[in-house]
């Protein structure tokens, strides 16, 4: 990657337009002003990278040099004077705790070992980290532990009950170690709620849709539903039309992070009408048509 | 007195390597709550990221006061927008399923 490209400048860019020209790209592409953006997590990265390598003029001069292969080809410059033997370092570097590939090892190598304080190299925070977690509708219903491994790292996370779909959990400190000393990014955590059941999420209201028969719909009776919760007994009133909507106060999903406060489950009845009538039926059917 | 949820400015402050006028005048804007107990100054821990983020826009990104005040309200609406789009996805997807059941 070209450093003098990333920060938009020409090569003969003084110190004031290196500055200028950085403050303005990390305004647009920092990570607290671009939260859970992938994109601008990995921009800020570069253009930190440039800046650290062109506000620096003998790091800038060893740039312009040798170009991105500064580090192997001082290294060559080194042992030749000396009249040593060239020796690849690429093993041996300790880096800046970025696992983004994104992220080159030549920053990596210039600055991983460097500490010190605010004023003498600029701490970063470390890369943010973005995971997803599917879920069953059941078990967004209740509270529980999950593992999830992280960059190799196992994390174990207690999931409140009523979490929602494409929610998303920071986990503080779990991210990419920081640079120069600086604070260890944050975990993302998207909730994916998939729902195989035959029941529909709206906030912390469920839906669900049960056939009832004719004769059930229009003289009465009861239904027995499978809820989150266990079965339900409910009681059809006669002369339910269909589409008609029971509302069972407190049997929908549990409210995120509100101990013991529930939603409510909405029945929605759905009359199924009589298909290959016997004769019979279609005799009594006529007669009643003939009540009207 | 220091116990898990209060955090000395002073220690903050030296931690960071940042100036104590700074966290005070975060106070006199009204984005960050200082507790005084005998009379010393502390932060609450719930307070720590957010605290610790406008310090980066400020020291970092070169961003006055005036600045990080309008961002943190900016992405406070973000934050509230991203949630209400995000419920209404999911109860928009109750009524595209509805339609396939037909």
């Amino acid at each position: 990657m070209d450093y003098y490209e990333i920060l938009g400048i020409q090569k003969n860019a003084s110190g004031d337009d290196i500055k200028k020209a950085y403050r303005k790209l990390a305004r647009k592409h920092h990570p607290d002003l671009n939260p859970n953006d992938k994109e601008a997590n990995k921009k800020f990265q570069q253009i930190n990278e440039a800046n650290e390598v062109l506000s620096d003029p003998e790091k800038r001069k060893k740039y312009d040099r040798y170009g991105k292969d500064w580090e192997q080809a001082e290294q060559f410059e080194n042992a030749r004077q000396q009249g040593g033997h060239y020796r690849s370092y690429a093993g041996e570097q300790t880096g800046g705790g970025f696992e983004d590939q994104d992220f080159s090892s030549f920053f990596s190598s210039m600055f991983g070992d460097h500490g010190g304080g605010r004023g003498k190299q600029t701490k970063f925070r470390g890369q943010d980290y973005n995971a997803e977690l599917k879920l069953s509708l059941q078990q967004a219903y209740t509270k529980h532990q999950q593992t999830l491994t992280v960059n190799g790292k196992n994390v174990r996370i207690t999931i409140p009950a009523g979490v929602e779909n494409g929610q998303i959990i920071k986990l503080k400190g779990y991210g990419g170690p920081g640079v120069n000393n600086g604070p260890a990014g944050d975990l993302y955590i998207t909730f994916i709620i998939e729902n195989e059941m035959n029941m529909k999420r709206a906030g912390n209201d469920l839906f669900i849709t049960t056939d009832i028969d004719l004769y059930t719909a229009v003289l009465g009776g009861e239904v027995t539903i499978d809820t989150l919760s266990g079965k339900v007994k409910i009681k059809v009133a006669p002369g339910t039309q269909n589409g008609t909507q029971v509302r069972l106060k407190g049997k929908g999903f549990p409210v995120y992070k509100k101990e013991a406060q529930f939603g409510d489950l909405f029945v929605v009845f759905n009359v199924k009408l009589p298909v290959n009538l016997s004769d019979r039926q279609k005799e009594l059917f006529t007669q009643l048509a003939a009540l009207k | 007195m220091e116990n898990n949820e209060l955090i000395p400015v002073y220690h903050f402050c030296v931690t960071h390597e940042i100036e104590v006028s700074f966290i005070e005048s975060l106070q006199q804007y009204g984005l960050v709550e200082i507790i005084t107990v005998e009379s010393k100054p502390y932060l609450k821990e719930n307070q720590l990221q957010e605290v610790e983020k406008m310090m980066r826009l400020h020291y970092d990104l070169d961003i006055n006061l005036e600045g990080i005040e309008a961002i943190s309200h900016l992405l406070e609406k973000l934050r509230t927008m991203e949630a209400r789009n995000r419920q209404l996805q999911n109860r928009l997807n109750l009524y595209e399923t509805n339609r396939e059941d037909y």
